[in-house]
């Protein structure tokens, strides 16, 4: 069954179209992500599903009800953790959960009940009565991921789940996406710019780029599409050897960037010689060589023209760490 | 209205509830400032001669003006610490909650004047200890009345502060070069009977309705306006100032 379903989703602000018709559909118990650059439109389409913002044009059902004419159905089957922390500091972890809980309708033994199941998920039992302003940035992730579970959600929207995030922190929320998808079953919808994330938690990725999904499939899927091996290199006549090249059978896929050339190709390390060799033969020169498995990267490169953190480069002014983080409690 | 508004209702006036006893500091800054005020004004201004106030000690004057003012401060706090949720993010928590945004607004604004209400009355009992005669059991229950309006009104004022500004830089400025030199023409002070210019302006003022009224419940004399025309005026403002508040609350997005 499907559980989120949208249909030509489009987000326009002003002149500047942030969701660009985007239809698909996320299955129930699915980890899906949204790979894609910062600004690609991930956070804004969250933001519509979860009916924080108006979609412009287009529909979508969350487990069949309409973002926009069943708003309050919506928001009781979803759970949310957003990009930036959405917690009151002021407030211990446990009252946190509380409140949260008493706006969901939770009965009080439930409550009770369900606060500890959650903080025992995310290993906070020992913190709930901490003012969660005294939490570190990894403590308040988790918490709001426990949050996020409380009201027994059909589907937790992730948006960015590590930003920001050391490196073995990272690891431990990866396990806790991991278990709690297998042990309640929860649908997963989340968004990232890591090309690692995606490769550990998602099912399935959509591949987001301004504002339009260029392709959508499983992983192992999507590697294969560019070739078993990639090999990239660069010569003195690059549009020369392409041109050659697109006679030679065994080479997948040909692409051509800046400054490098790309191929798709069956066992990459036998076949440097042989590329060395055609070269030679046409008098050009193979300035650098290498070979590799394939990697989201790649995938990303081949439908955008670029690489991920070619983009990121170019928006260094959105600063990559929201500025939550940075202020330190 | 289903269990569940009631419950959010609840929660935030309950978070309110928590905010302000943790947040000692602030208790703290909103009774003392109002106190200084009103010993210190009060012992300063004891000396001075307004013709307009006739034998009415300028003590018993000032009180209800201090309790006004006390309310002013506390509730007006109340609303634009909404911005405070928009840059923690917690606003975003709420407003995807199953929930009316109304009953968030409700919470809020309850939780508000509860705790506004609480400085006032602490003020109020100071005063009373210090001598400042209370006029009659009628005029308690409308002063309690009066309060109640001029903490809603100024949280329903907040909240359209809050949607207008993206931080609390320019807290600070409206404070200083709007609420103050209203507060210092409503007549919180010092009487603005005795000099027409004063009091032609003072009319225009919401601050001076507020003021005088509770003046009149509390102390029984030295109010311009009768109570009852004071109390229209207020509460017809207050009607605007929360639908508007509430209006922009609504709209806003996140």
């Amino acid at each position: 069954m499907d559980i989120i379903k949208t249909n030509d989703l489009t987000k326009k602000f002003g002149n500047l179209i942030a969701v660009d018709d985007i239809t698909f559909s996320v299955k129930e118990g699915e980890i899906f992500g949204f790979l894609g650059p910062n600004g690609a439109g991930k956070t804004t389409t969250i933001k519509m599903l979860t009916t924080l913002l108006n979609p412009t044009g287009g529909t979508a059902t969350i487990a069949n009800y309409d973002i926009k004419k069943q708003r309050n159905e919506v928001r009781k089957n979803i759970g949310v953790v957003f990009q930036e922390p959405a917690l009151d500091p002021e407030l211990t972890g446990e009252e946190n959960l509380e409140y949260h809980a008493r706006m969901y309708g939770l009965s009080k033994e439930k409550r009770k009940s369900r606060i500890s199941d959650v903080l025992k998920l995310v290993d906070l039992e020992d913190k709930r009565k901490v003012l969660v302003k005294k939490y570190s940035g990894g403590m308040k992730r988790r918490l709001e991921i426990a949050r996020g579970l409380m009201h027994y959600p059909t589907v937790l929207f992730l948006d960015e789940p590590t930003l920001g995030l050391d490196a073995q922190t990272r690891r431990a929320i990866w396990a806790y996406i991991k278990k709690m998808n297998k042990e309640e079953n929860t649908t997963i919808f989340l968004t990232t710019h890591y090309m690692d994330e995606a490769e550990y938690l998602c099912n399935r990725i959509g591949i987001i780029d301004h504002g339009k999904i260029l392709v959508i499939d499983k992983i192992l899927n999507l590697k294969n599409s560019v070739g078993k091996d990639v090999i990239t290199f660069s010569s003195s006549d690059d549009d020369e050897l392409i041109r050659i090249f697109e006679a030679e059978k065994w080479i997948e896929k040909i692409k051509k960037h800046d400054d490098f050339v790309t191929l798709g190709v069956e066992k990459g390390d036998e076949k440097i010689p042989t590329i060395i060799e055609i070269a030679q033969k046409h008098k050009i020169k193979i300035e650098s060589i290498s070979v590799r498995k394939p990697t989201l990267d790649d995938v990303f490169l081949s439908y955008t023209g670029r690489t991920i953190r070619d983009q990121e480069g170019q928006n260094n002014s959105k600063a990559n760490i929201p500025p939550r983080f940075r202020r330190g409690h | 209205m289903n269990t569940n508004e009631f419950q959010a209702i609840y929660v935030m006036w309950l978070r309110q509830m928590k905010h302000f006893l943790r947040f000692k500091t602030r208790i703290v800054t909103m009774i003392v400032q109002p106190l200084f005020f009103l010993i210190l004004l009060g012992s300063g201004f004891r000396q001075a001669t307004f013709s307009s106030l006739g034998d009415v000690e300028y003590f018993h004057f000032l009180a209800p003006g201090i309790v006004a003012m006390a309310i002013l401060f506390s509730s007006m706090f109340t609303g634009v610490s909404v911005l405070w949720d928009k840059q923690f993010g917690f606003l975003q928590e709420v407003l995807v909650a199953p929930v009316n945004r109304f009953s968030i607004i409700i919470g809020r604004t309850l939780g508000g004047a509860t705790t506004a209400l609480v400085q006032g009355f602490i003020i109020l009992f100071i005063a009373i200890a210090m001598g400042v005669p209370i006029a009659s059991e009628i005029g308690i229950i409308t002063a309690i009345i009066f309060m109640v309006l001029i903490s809603f009104t100024s949280v329903g004022f907040g909240l359209i502060l809050a949607s207008k500004m993206n931080d609390f830089q320019s807290f600070p400025l409206i404070m200083n070069i709007l609420i103050m030199p209203l507060l210092f023409i409503s007549s919180a002070f010092f009487p603005v009977a005795g000099d027409k210019t004063l009091q032609t302006i003072a009319y225009a003022n919401p601050l001076f309705y507020m003021v005088d009224g509770l003046r009149g419940s509390l102390i029984g004399t030295a109010n311009v306006l009768p109570i009852w025309v004071s109390f229209s005026v207020v509460f017809v403002i207050c009607i605007i100032m929360m639908a508007l508040g509430s209006y922009l609350f609504s709209k806003s997005e996140v």
